[in-house]
């Protein structure tokens, strides 16, 4: 009897042993092996920190980094929500509509940046039409190191393109989710549409809504490519700047200090996500 | 009231899929009219950009390599992820929920926390530079995504089938390579193309990994900013064309693929 049950515990994790390791192997140790690297230096082994804490370029990176989430997820948030209810009402087409909204996810952060690109360029759609229609007498310049602000507009709505789909599809997955009955219920209490939102609807989408918010933010440390493209390092961010000193200063130890700070960035918000995810487990279990 | 949804519908179409028509129409636009602004749309179409890019700046080897990768990315990550997926849905056993909660976690660790300390591994084993390297990488980042993923394909296929099978004579593993493996192939297969997906979208480590055999985002990384214009809309087309028809097959999919996370 005994036999059986260890032989029964034992066939899971061989299955489960060739990805752990392999996991370990190239996500574990790898991160162990950044922090020996960041913790590397001439100046003691907080030096890289020292020195990356006192420039300017890592107080800029920080600030933008957070600035371009406070600014996007909301905005991401509001306009997945209406979207996802608005698709949820299963009007005609409404599926065409979802793969619609759907369709930037199949894109990298490097094609959107280009994409955008081609709105906002000099000689992009945005200046033609308004040239065309002399509403302008000159293109307007949207890149470039004299015009920041505007690139962080360009990249902020970029970002708004890019990233909505997907947090779209994690409400959307949340509302479906949500049992018809209470609704039901609700209108024949008399709740009228918009107290079924406040009251039914969005209460019970809190937790895909803060699975999304969680996501989101991870992500947020990880944007990279949208940025560089179109701004280079007029607008510093985390990651770019880990590429920078990697690619263009050749100096990894650096490169290491700043990947560790998004590894431990990442760690800080993952836990509050696997928390939630967590909790949510434990209250079905109950 | 009911002419409210068609407008929205077009409202909203045009918002996601209007700039990457323009795009597109932008990398067919011949050179000569890029700079004259007395019409918005072109008056004639050319696939010169596209084919200088892919031809003659080296595009076409860098997509062999991008392909490459994913191919190999993806058959590594199915190779150790189905076992463990299904060690999730039909198995219960003691920190299943530990693992379980791992895997969601490492799928949220980008690559860029472990690129710059590979590379020193690599120079080590001879990997930097190959497709290999960077697939071995990719893998890593596609593995959480087919445990987690697989393992709720498997559980929505019935485990009476198996244990009917397993009735009439097969073994275990017989009936796991008969019955749910066929029941579970059309998950699979979507779990595949989005694999290949994150693979061919991936850059920041694939530029990293990668100095002469770049997969085709690196590349564009490294060149797109010194381009004519004409070239970076060759190359958003390039790289958008693929993902979306790809995205297009599995979009019975994506709702179970992203609402993953919410179980």
């Amino acid at each position: 009897m005994t036999q059986i049950h260890v032989k029964k515990q034992f066939i899971p994790w061989l299955l489960l042993a060739p990805s752990l390791i392999y996991l370990i192997v190239f996500m574990g140790l790898p991160i162990i092996g950044t922090a020996q690297l960041a913790f590397e230096s001439d100046e003691g082994w907080l030096g890289n920190f020292k020195m990356i804490i006192s420039t300017k370029d890592f107080q800029n990176a920080v600030l933008n980094t957070l600035l371009l989430a406070a600014i996007c997820i909301p905005i991401q948030l509001a306009l997945s929500i209406f979207l996802a209810i608005l698709v949820n009402k299963k009007f005609k087409g409404y599926q065409t509509l979802l793969y619609i909204i759907a369709s930037p996810l199949a894109l990298s952060d490097i094609t959107a940046a280009l994409i955008s690109y081609s709105i906002f360029a000099p000689n992009g759609y945005l200046n033609r039409i308004l040239l065309s229609i002399n509403w302008i007498e000159r293109p307007i310049y949207f890149f470039g190191y004299m015009f920041k602000s505007r690139e962080m507009l360009v990249i902020i709505i970029t970002e708004i393109w890019r990233a909505t789909p997907l947090v779209f599809v994690m409400i959307l997955a949340g509302l479906q989710s949500i049992n018809k009955e209470y609704l039901e219920a609700a209108e024949v209490f008399g709740f009228n549409s918009w107290q079924r939102l406040w009251k039914i609807t969005l209460p019970l989408l809190k937790p895909a809504i803060l699975s999304a918010l969680l996501i989101r933010t991870l992500f947020a440390f990880q944007l990279f490519g949208v940025v560089w493209l179109l701004a280079g390092r007029d607008i510093t961010v985390l990651t770019g700047e880990t590429y920078y000193w990697y690619v263009f200063m050749n100096n990894k130890n650096v490169a290491s200090a700043y990947a560790l700070i998004i590894a431990v960035l990442t760690f800080v918000v993952g836990w509050f996500y696997i928390r939630t995810i967590r909790s949510r487990y434990e209250e079905e279990g109950a | 009231m009911k002419i409210i949804y068609p407008l929205l519908f077009i409202l909203i179409a045009c918002f996601f899929l209007g700039p990457m028509f323009l795009a597109f129409v932008a990398s067919i636009t011949p050179a000569s009219e890029f700079y004259d602004y007395s019409h918005i749309f072109p008056s004639r179409l050319t696939l010169e950009h596209i084919n200088k890019l892919l031809f003659t700046l080296g595009g076409f080897r860098a997509l062999i390599v991008s392909i490459e990768v994913a191919l190999i990315s993806i058959g590594i990550s199915f190779a150790l992820g189905i076992p463990a997926g299904y060690a999730i849905a039909r198995y219960t056993f003691r920190g299943k929920d530990g693992v379980k909660l791992a895997m969601l976690f490492t799928r949220s660790l980008p690559l860029i926390v472990v690129a710059v300390s590979l590379v020193t591994v690599y120079m080590r084993l001879n990997l930097t530079d190959t497709a290999l390297g960077v697939a071995l990488a990719h893998a890593a980042m596609i593995l959480p995504f087919v445990v987690i993923f697989t393992s709720s394909i498997f559980s929505s296929t019935f485990i009476e089938y198996e244990e009917a099978g397993m009735v009439f004579g097969l073994t275990r593993f017989g009936a796991f390579l008969r019955i749910s493996l066929p029941l579970a192939l059309p998950g699979l297969a979507a779990s595949a193309i989005y694999g290949f997906i994150m693979s061919w979208n991936e850059t920041f480590a694939a530029s990293i990994l990668s100095i002469q055999n770049r997969t085709l985002p690196a590349h564009i990384l490294a060149t797109a900013m010194a381009s004519p214009d004409y070239f970076k809309y060759a190359m958003a087309t390039v790289m958008a064309i693929p993902a979306l028809i790809f995205i297009f097959i599995i979009r019975k999919y994506l709702i179970s693929i992203w609402g993953i996370s919410l179980k």
